[in-house]
């Protein structure tokens, strides 16, 4: 589903990502950790589309295709999600028009019949009640007003709606009371499934204890130092990151 | 410029739809003023002596006055002399009394302009004055309105057959020295809509009045009034629009308005005047003058404008809220694109006690737009228990545009709370790449956020304008409206 | 002079008069100067309201009052007189001028770090090359405004001070101006000149204060012109006497990454109007403006402020507060502008005005001028009264209205106050404005 290779990026001048290899299949869940500034969120944008971000070497391919030379739009169509870290607030945009324009959008991409209010709102509420996320949210702006966990609630609850092939999650655990962990693990468990592949990006391995990852990837410096199974996320919260780095330097 | 501005600039531009031509013999004055060309203008419409008197006493008026240099707007002068000050199409009939008497290119016209007139096709719920240059052409549901005792008719017509109330109320509340454009309003206006709601009456249907300049080296110099006598309410809605001329036409019209004890009147404006095209030739210069009082205890007048076309747009419509208890509303978004400018705002006078205001504005400067906040707050010592809030809230797009606030805030009572917000930011690239993180196309966020930036002012237009309005601004409803 | 002939005639009549007694009257150039910024004056006259910047402030009672130039002199003021209107408290360098000269007996002058230089304009003016004084004018634009016009011409004496670069003062510079009570209506014209060198630091005080029954004209203008990374920090406290007039004005040009930290306070006067124009020139260049006025009875305060930004990442904080009582009228008019290219620039300007009387009026128009997307720019203007919540609270705590009402007004004033980082001045402050407010002698108890 997702081939990364030899990735570079630099932002304002700056080499953030140096040399990132990855490969995630359908089905499976990756998580990627590391300490602050790593380059985690980095990469997560910019396999979104953010242009604040310069690919200077490498290839990223998701579903075959080439994914660096897609809109931000085109990904989304194609069924790639990101999860905020810092969603954004819109004043003055419904929050559900947003998601029924951006379902529509996807569903006009892969030559499905748009969603009408009704169907739409069907859609909608099933979803709903699985991130216990009211009424009253759904009706407010984008984000506007919106507590922390509401915001990252949110997030997943539009994962849901919009059913992506790859689901990036950014720090979606962080900010997060252990109740609202739960709520935000048991709709990405719900996300699981054969044809849909979840990158997990975080500092700590909380979320991890709810979402069991098949895989776990240490980020450290712009590079993948260290692959491993959920074994390593473990060890990585006994023993931090420095011995990580430690190996590193040694080898 | 990054491209991030230019495909946003990109996104705003669009045509203008209303630019066409009608071919119709007209009846037209040679360019010029003086008073004689008044005379001409009072005969032509057969006026009582009094209404020539009050013309030509204005037009001297605004011979000792100079034109105002204090907006934030650049044009070359003016050349009264060389503009035409009245121009109607011919016809048989000086006022056509029913629709069956208007000529077919006019109905043609309107229709074209989304503005069916005929009776079959007239739009539900809403009575329409027609005014085509200097002459109001057509008016719809006349009868239906009569019967709730609702006067609704061209301000030519309201002078022969209600002179007694035009006498009354014209120039109560916008003097005809008032300021340079309101005098030469006052010296030479043509037409322009009347009402009057009788004490109680809910006004049946909304009010609407259609503008549209025509000829070429003319200017419109129309004149509205609309009296809501006790306890009665009004919604009106004017729209205005005019042919593509490389040629700068004038348009200096009067609105006043009066509001009664407990009375309400709601006056909304879909301003679509032709904008100049994109290297900034041609386009209306909108200098325009808009009050209304609120002359009776717990009277309430409320203005919304969506102002997108005009190459100069300068208006500042305000409320005198001499009633106590009187509540004075502004809604404003106005669009500048390519080389546009505007300085428009509102006046909020505080007379009465308990009088409370809201100012709600949103500027929105794209291409080498220009856009002015320029707003009074003023509390006079009479003014107990005062209140106003006001929001202003500019976005820029491209950075060749500028965005500009000037509040003049002047308050004579301790016990007024005013208070005033402003903001100005770009189409934050936050925003954008969220929605289009989400599938959205790059066009349709920008036209969501636009959309979202102007809900609180769209929200108070009636359904139809709203709609319009909407779409003015390039907004697809699609996802943006449920 | 003579009374009776038009007031720019007399201010002619009065520069001829004079001219030879200015400082710098051997030095053409100067001389020069002082002609043609008198020409500038007397081309424009004085402002009146149909100016744009004068609007809500009418200055005709000066216009037609006739004010003498004060001879240097001394006498009749005791030393008690000054010891009170000193920081005592604060160790500073101290210049105290009397009616616009210098006093060096009363001036206090400790030893001087290393590319320091604390001089009196008037020795500069004398004494100093060309190097020192190039800086003179060149930010006042007294080309657009009459009074620094008339300043240029009059200019008698004020302070010199120039840091090279990286040099520091420890101790703020006091710069005491007092404007004493005689037979004659005078008129001075202080003029200061401040430059900082890269990375230079300083603290500046201006003080103008109005004894006896001074009835005064003050016309002073300072100009500051800041090294990369330069940092002043300027307080400027106006308390002339009640039947005085002062006219001020600091203008500021800021180079790359340097800062300004302003505090004004202005208490006294007749009319009072204070003029502070900063330039962001360079980029990251950043300037907090804090302001406090107070007017009672007839006084008429009006606070005029610009910042332009002109270059990328600069950054503005301002913050305004009024507090009018009696018939006192208050005006603030703060205009931000972002010229092209100025992106990323961050302005947040604020304005609160509390009318305690129902005679006192406030006008305030904080004005935005943005040429520049990319920028963050807002502001906000409030005229009201004390919140009721608060009052109601103090009262269901015992506190009965009329203390409960001074007390929030203390709050209220105190927010401009409390960021003064110099405990004697705050000090001194926070007693003005309690002796200003109404029930003084209760909340003194509370306080």
């Amino acid at each position: 589903m997702l081939s990364i290779k030899n990735l570079h990026v630099k932002a304002d001048n700056k080499t953030i990502l140096r040399g990132i290899n990855l490969e995630v299949k359908a089905g499976e869940v990756h998580a990627i950790m590391g300490p602050n500034a790593s380059g985690k969120s980095t990469l997560a944008q910019v396999l979104a589309g953010r242009d604040s971000f310069e690919v200077t070497q490498g290839s990223v391919r998701y579903q075959g295709k080439d994914l660096i030379s897609m809109a931000p739009e085109e990904r989304a169509r194609e069924g790639l999600f990101l999860a905020f870290q810092y969603p954004v607030e819109i004043p003055g945009v419904n929050n559900v028009y947003l998601l029924k324009a951006a379902l529509n959008a996807i569903r006009k991409h892969r030559g499905q019949a748009e969603l009408d209010a009704v169907e739409f709102l069907g859609v909608v509420k099933e979803k709903m009640s699985l991130l216990q996320i009211n009424e009253d949210l759904l009706n407010r702006a984008v984000n506007e007003g919106f507590s922390g966990g509401e915001k990252k609630r949110n997030e997943i609850f539009q994962a849901l709606v919009l059913e992506p092939k790859l689901a990036i999650l950014d720090e979606t655990d962080s900010g997060l009371d252990i109740d609202a962990l739960k709520i935000v693990a048991e709709g990405v468990n719900s996300l699981r499934s054969d044809d849909r592949a979840i990158l997990l990006v975080t500092h700590y391995q909380r979320l991890l204890n709810y979402v069991i990852p098949d895989y776990v990837h240490v980020l450290s410096d712009g590079q993948i130092v260290k692959s491993g199974d959920r074994d390593l996320s473990l060890e990585l919260e006994k023993r931090g990151y420095d011995w990580v780095k430690q190996e590193v330097a040694n080898a | 410029m990054s491209t991030q501005s230019k495909e946003v600039e990109a996104l705003v531009k669009k045509l203008y739809q209303h630019g066409f031509y009608t071919d119709v013999e007209t009846d037209t004055v040679p360019p010029g003023l003086n008073e004689g060309i008044i005379r001409l203008i009072s005969k032509k419409k057969n006026e009582p002596e009094w209404l020539l008197e009050w013309r030509l006493n204005a037009f001297r008026h605004w011979l000792t006055m100079t034109e105002p240099n204090w907006a934030h707007v650049h044009h070359p002068p003016i050349d009264y002399q060389g503009i035409s000050y009245y121009s109607a199409p011919k016809s048989d009939k000086a006022l056509p009394k029913s629709l069956d008497e208007v000529d077919p290119k006019l109905l043609e016209t309107y229709e074209k302009l989304g503005i069916p007139l005929r009776e079959q096709e007239m739009l539900a719920g809403v009575a329409v004055d027609a005014v085509f240059d200097s002459v109001s052409v057509a008016t719809t549901f006349k009868e239906k309105l009569a019967d709730a005792g609702v006067i609704f008719c061209p301000f030519s017509e309201a002078v022969q057959d209600h002179p007694e109330l035009v006498k009354q109320y014209l120039g109560s509340v916008v003097p005809p020295n008032d300021n340079f454009f309101a005098a030469l309003n006052s010296a030479v206006f043509t037409d322009g809509s009347f009402c009057y709601i009788p004490k109680g009456i809910r006004c049946p249907l909304e009010l609407s009045t259609y503008f549209r300049i025509n000829a070429a080296n003319t200017g419109q110099f129309e004149r509205t009034l609309i009296i809501a006598d006790a306890g009665s309410y009004v919604s009106y809605l004017e729209g205005c629009t005019a042919p593509m001329r490389d040629e700068n036409q004038l348009h200096a019209a009067v609105v006043e308005l009066i509001a009664l004890g407990r009375a309400e009147i709601k006056y909304s404006t879909v301003q679509n005047w032709y904008p100049g095209d994109e290297h900034g030739k041609g386009g209306i210069y909108n200098f325009v003058t808009k009050r209304g009082e609120c002359r009776g205890n717990n009277s309430k007048i409320s203005w919304t404008q969506i102002e997108t076309g005009s190459a100069i747009t300068w208006k500042y419509p305000g409320c005198v809220l001499t009633g106590d208890n009187s509540v004075g509303e502004f809604y404003s978004v106005a669009v500048t694109n390519n080389y546009q400018q505007a300085d428009t705002g509102s006046k909020m006078i505080h007379i009465g006690k308990n009088t409370r205001s809201t100012i709600i504005s949103k500027g929105i400067a794209a291409g080498r737009g220009q856009n002015a906040y320029r707003g009074l707050v003023k509390v006079l010592e009479s003014a107990d228990g005062a209140r106003n809030y006001t929001q202003c809230d500019s976005l820029l797009m491209g950075d060749r545009c500028g965005a500009h606030t000037f509040p003049y805030m002047e308050v004579k009572n301790s016990s007024a709370q005013i208070e005033h917000e402003a903001s100005t930011s770009k189409i934050g690239e936050d925003q954008l790449f969220y929605c289009t993180q989400r599938g959205i196309s790059e066009e349709d966020a920008v036209n969501m956020i636009v959309n979202g930036f102007c809900k609180k002012v769209f929200k108070t237009l009636p359904m139809e304008f709203a709609v319009e309005a909407q779409k003015l601004l390039g907004v697809s409803l699609e996802g943006a409206i449920g | 002079m003579n009374a009776a002939a038009g007031p720019v005639e007399r201010y002619l009549a009065e520069f001829a008069r004079v001219k030879t007694t200015l400082a710098g009257a051997a030095n053409p150039p100067l001389q020069q100067a002082r002609k043609s910024a008198l020409a500038r004056f007397a081309k424009s006259g004085f402002p009146t309201r149909r100016d744009e910047n004068w609007k809500y402030t009418d200055i005709r009672a000066i216009e037609k009052r006739t004010f003498k130039t004060a001879e240097p002199s001394h006498d009749g003021i005791a030393r008690d007189r000054i010891d009170a209107v000193r920081f005592n408290a604060l160790e500073c360098h101290e210049l105290v001028f009397i009616n616009g000269h210098f006093s060096k007996a009363l001036s206090r002058k400790p030893t001087l770090p290393k590319g320091v230089i604390v001089d009196t304009l008037a020795s500069a003016l004398e004494h100093r090359g060309g190097e020192h004084l190039e800086h003179l004018s060149q930010y006042a634009n007294d080309g657009a405004n009459s009074f620094a016009a008339l300043n240029t011409a009059f200019m008698a004496d004020g302070a010199y001070i120039n840091l090279s670069a990286n040099a520091r003062v420890d101790h703020p510079i006091h710069l005491l101006f007092l404007s004493t009570e005689q037979d004659d209506a005078l008129m001075n014209h202080p003029r200061n000149l401040v430059i900082l060198g890269e990375q230079a630091e300083l603290t500046v005080i201006e003080s103008y204060i109005g004894l006896d029954g001074a009835k005064n004209f003050t016309n002073t203008v300072t100009e500051v012109a800041l090294g990369r990374g330069a940092v002043i920090e300027h307080y400027k406290l106006q308390q002339e006497g009640f039947m005085s007039y002062h006219i001020g004005s600091l203008h500021i040009r800021q180079s790359r990454d340097s800062r300004v930290y302003s505090h004004s306070i202005s208490l006294g006067g007749a009319i009072a109007r204070n003029d502070i124009h900063t330039v962001l020139a360079e980029e990251g260049a950043e300037v907090i403006l804090h302001g406090l006025y107070m007017a009672s009875n007839r006084q008429h305060v009006d606070n005029h402020t610009r910042i332009d930004h002109m270059s990328p990442r600069t950054q503005s904080v301002e913050l305004y507060k009024g507090v009018l009582d009696g018939h006192a009228r208050g005006v603030f008019n703060g205009k931000v502008v972002v010229h092209e290219g100025a992106v990323k620039t961050d302005a947040r300007q604020s304005n609160n005005n509390l009318l305690l009387s129902d005679t006192a009026e406030v006008d305030t128009k904080p004005e935005l001028e943005i040429y520049a997307d990319d920028v963050k720019c807002s502001h906000g203007a409030t005229v009201g009264q004390l919140d009721k919540d608060a009052l109601y609270y103090l009262r269901t705590r015992a506190i009965d209205e009329d203390a409960a009402s001074s007390l929030l007004t203390y709050a209220f004033a105190g927010d401009v106050i409390h960021h003064i980082k110099f405990a004697p001045i705050r000090a001194r402050l926070e007693q003005v404005v309690i002796r200003r407010l109404p029930n003084m002698d209760r909340i003194r108890d509370i306080l």
